[in-house]
């Protein structure tokens, strides 16, 4: 069934659709781009900001002094590793409900409308 | 067994058949069997999560090391939270973007061999058994102490529960499990918290202050440093806590559950609030053990701090709360069986009965059919090693579990979203590479080989470490890596198709 009825302007065929146009449309390429820019730093930073902890514990004595009160600076970094978490996931939500419609476009000008 | 303690153990066993009961007549298809028709909200699945991933192991397992350790024993707890950030942000949505039932439906999206496919559901096999023989083997030693049910017939009650729900009740079934077992975790924790917060008039510095003194460990029970005392043991602990779960064959099954990626990134929001207060509720109660147990009686009752929790419960509220703790713990253990006999099942029916040996031609009548054998067939035999494992010391299996998936199932996972050029031989030699070199380095580890025979076997060790992920995980990577650039072929225009609906959610 592929081939015959391409129409040029849509991109769309009968049958299969034709993921190599939309992954080389300017529209999805800017997705991809923003996604790219958003989880990669923030994925570094993560992991980075959690293995500093068993690394700082490990190999040093630093977090073992007092922050607040007998609270030391190990038990207040490993309480921002929650905190963290928590600000990264509100982040994310934020984020992809923007890149929710970027795609929910994408599917409707290049997808839809492509098979029956 | 008092009253009480019946009364809450019946109480847990009539509500889950219940459930499994009112399950059992929604579930006519396959799909609903593996997925539960994809029907739940964000909310239930993100409740179910937490009740798949909240294990005995955690909730007393860890309460009983920071009662025991301080500092150190919390150190579980931060990386069984971070792992969800790399659920989050490298994993959810394009599984679910892409995958039906299985991991290894996800994978294969990108190939269809079947040796990727059968790679997968081994590698799936593997960590469920472990992970569940470790879950049985505990689970009767807990039963035994909680309930004074000797450990055959624990580990057989919980056998034959959790082969019920999944047999007659498929993921939905689990799911309810899970969710309820859930909530009445938390409402556990919550109790147990507010009363030690209470004995300190809620005042967290004085309680910090009181804990220098509470143990004999001093002032170092508040300093990292009392339990892991290698520092490249502890990085390479920390390395598969932060990226088996992303690999985790039963967790990852849950995102099927729901209909869309939006939904499943709403499941990771809800499960990491209710993980994340879960884990800092976890310091209180370790503290509140150490403080009103003490640690002597924390070690009679058991070695490994297990009873931490419930004995704690016993001290600041007496019979009931004890009954109550008993109970949810018991339901714990029912939820996160029940899911890995169904992620296993799944992996034999659906995998390698469906789509390797009968390639897909097979009725849905057939497959329900093979996958309530295969959910039979996975519980008999992780019971009888169970019923073997009796007096070996298999916690370390738990962990074995969480590096096997961080080394065989999440490097091919990124690969198979994120790398162009990735391809069949790359996607099997990263799963084998990680899977052998992760189960090899085990079993020279210390964990098997002890001089003095607390292991399993009298020996030397060849390997250092307890968990060899810092080692195993690097070399997944680099398998799929090497798989990859030694064979030729690669599929462009597949990889687009992938990449198109992982990003975007289309179904054709």
């Amino acid at each position: 069934m592929m081939g015959n009825a391409v129409t040029k302007d849509r991109q769309v065929h009968l049958g299969k659709p034709d993921y190599e146009s939309v992954v080389n449309s300017s529209k999805f390429k800017q997705l991809i781009h923003e996604k790219k820019v958003f989880i990669i730093p923030l994925t570094i930073f993560f992991l980075v900001f959690y293995f500093t902890l068993p690394i700082l514990t490990s190999y040093s004595k630093v977090l073992n002094k007092a922050a607040i009160g007998d609270i030391s600076w190990a038990w207040i970094f490993a309480v921002a590793q929650f905190v963290m978490t928590w600000v990264l996931c509100v982040v994310y939500v934020k984020r992809f409900a923007k890149f929710d419609v970027e795609a929910e476009e994408i599917v409707e000008e290049q997808l839809e409308g492509s098979d029956q | 067994m008092n009253g009480t303690v019946i009364f809450f153990f019946l109480l847990i066993v009539g509500l889950t058949l219940y459930i499994t009961y009112w399950a059992a007549k929604k579930t006519k298809s396959t799909g609903e069997f593996y997925t539960a028709g994809g029907g739940l909200t964000g909310w239930q699945n993100g409740l179910a999560i937490a009740g798949d991933y909240l294990s005995a192991a955690s909730f007393l397992g860890i309460a009983g090391a920071i009662a025991l350790f301080g500092f150190d024993g919390f150190f579980y707890s931060i990386g069984f939270l971070i792992a969800y950030l790399v659920v989050m942000f490298l994993v959810a949505e394009p599984l679910r973007n892409l995958g039906k039932y299985t991991l290894a439906d996800m994978i294969n999206a990108r190939f269809d061999a079947r040796k990727v496919r059968g790679t997968a559901a081994l590698s799936t096999i593997v960590i469920s058994i472990f992970y569940m023989i470790a879950q049985l083997v505990g689970s009767g030693a807990l039963i035994q102490l909680l309930f004074g049910i000797e450990y055959v017939y624990a580990v057989l009650i919980v056998g034959v529960m959790m082969t019920i729900y999944v047999l007659f009740g498929g993921m939905t079934a689990t799911s309810w499990v899970q969710i309820v077992k859930a909530v009445l975790l938390m409402i556990g924790m919550i109790i147990i918290a507010f009363l030690v917060l209470l004995k300190y008039n809620f005042n967290i510095g004085f309680m910090f202050t009181e804990m220098k003194t509470a143990t004999s460990h001093g002032e170092a029970y508040l300093q990292p440093g009392l339990k892991y005392t290698n520092p490249l043991g502890t990085i390479s602990l920390m390395i598969a806590l932060v990226f088996g779960t992303a690999g985790l064959p039963h967790i990852l099954m849950r995102f099927f559950t729901v209909k869309d990626a939006k939904t499943a990134r709403s499941s990771v929001v809800t499960a990491t609030w209710i993980i994340g207060i879960f884990y800092i509720l976890t310091i209180f109660l370790g503290f509140g053990a150490a403080a009103f147990v003490g640690e002597q009686t924390i070690i009679a009752a058991n070695p490994a701090g297990n009873m931490a929790a419930p004995l704690l419960a016993e001290a600041l509220g007496g019979d009931i709360l004890f009954a109550f703790v008993s109970a949810v713990s018991f339901a714990t253990i029912l939820a996160v069986v029940a899911g890995l006999v169904l992620a296993g099942a799944s992996a034999f029916a659906h995998d390698i009965y469906g789509q390797v040996i009968k390639k897909g031609q097979i009725s849905d009548r057939q497959q329900m059919l093979a996958a309530r054998y295969a959910s039979i067939g996975v519980a008999v035999f992780s019971i009888l090693l169970a019923l073997f494992a009796q007096k070996m010391n298999v916690a370390f299996l738990v962990s074995l579990a969480f590096c096997t998936a961080a080394s065989a199932n999440l490097p091919v996972i990124l690969y198979t979203i994120y790398w162009k050029r990735f391809n069949t031989s790359g996607a099997v030699t990263g799963m084998l590479t990680g899977l052998l070199t992760s189960l090899i380095l085990v079993a020279i580890s210390p964990n098997v080989l002890a001089p003095d025979g607390s292991a399993i076997f009298i020996g030397t060790p060849l390997f250092p470490l307890e968990n060899p992920a810092i080692i195993s995980v690097p070399l997944g990577f680099l398998g799929g890596y090497l798989g990859t650039i030694l064979s030729k072929e690669y599929n462009l225009k597949r990889y687009a198709e992938v990449k198109v609906k992982a990003n975007t959610g289309f179904r054709e």
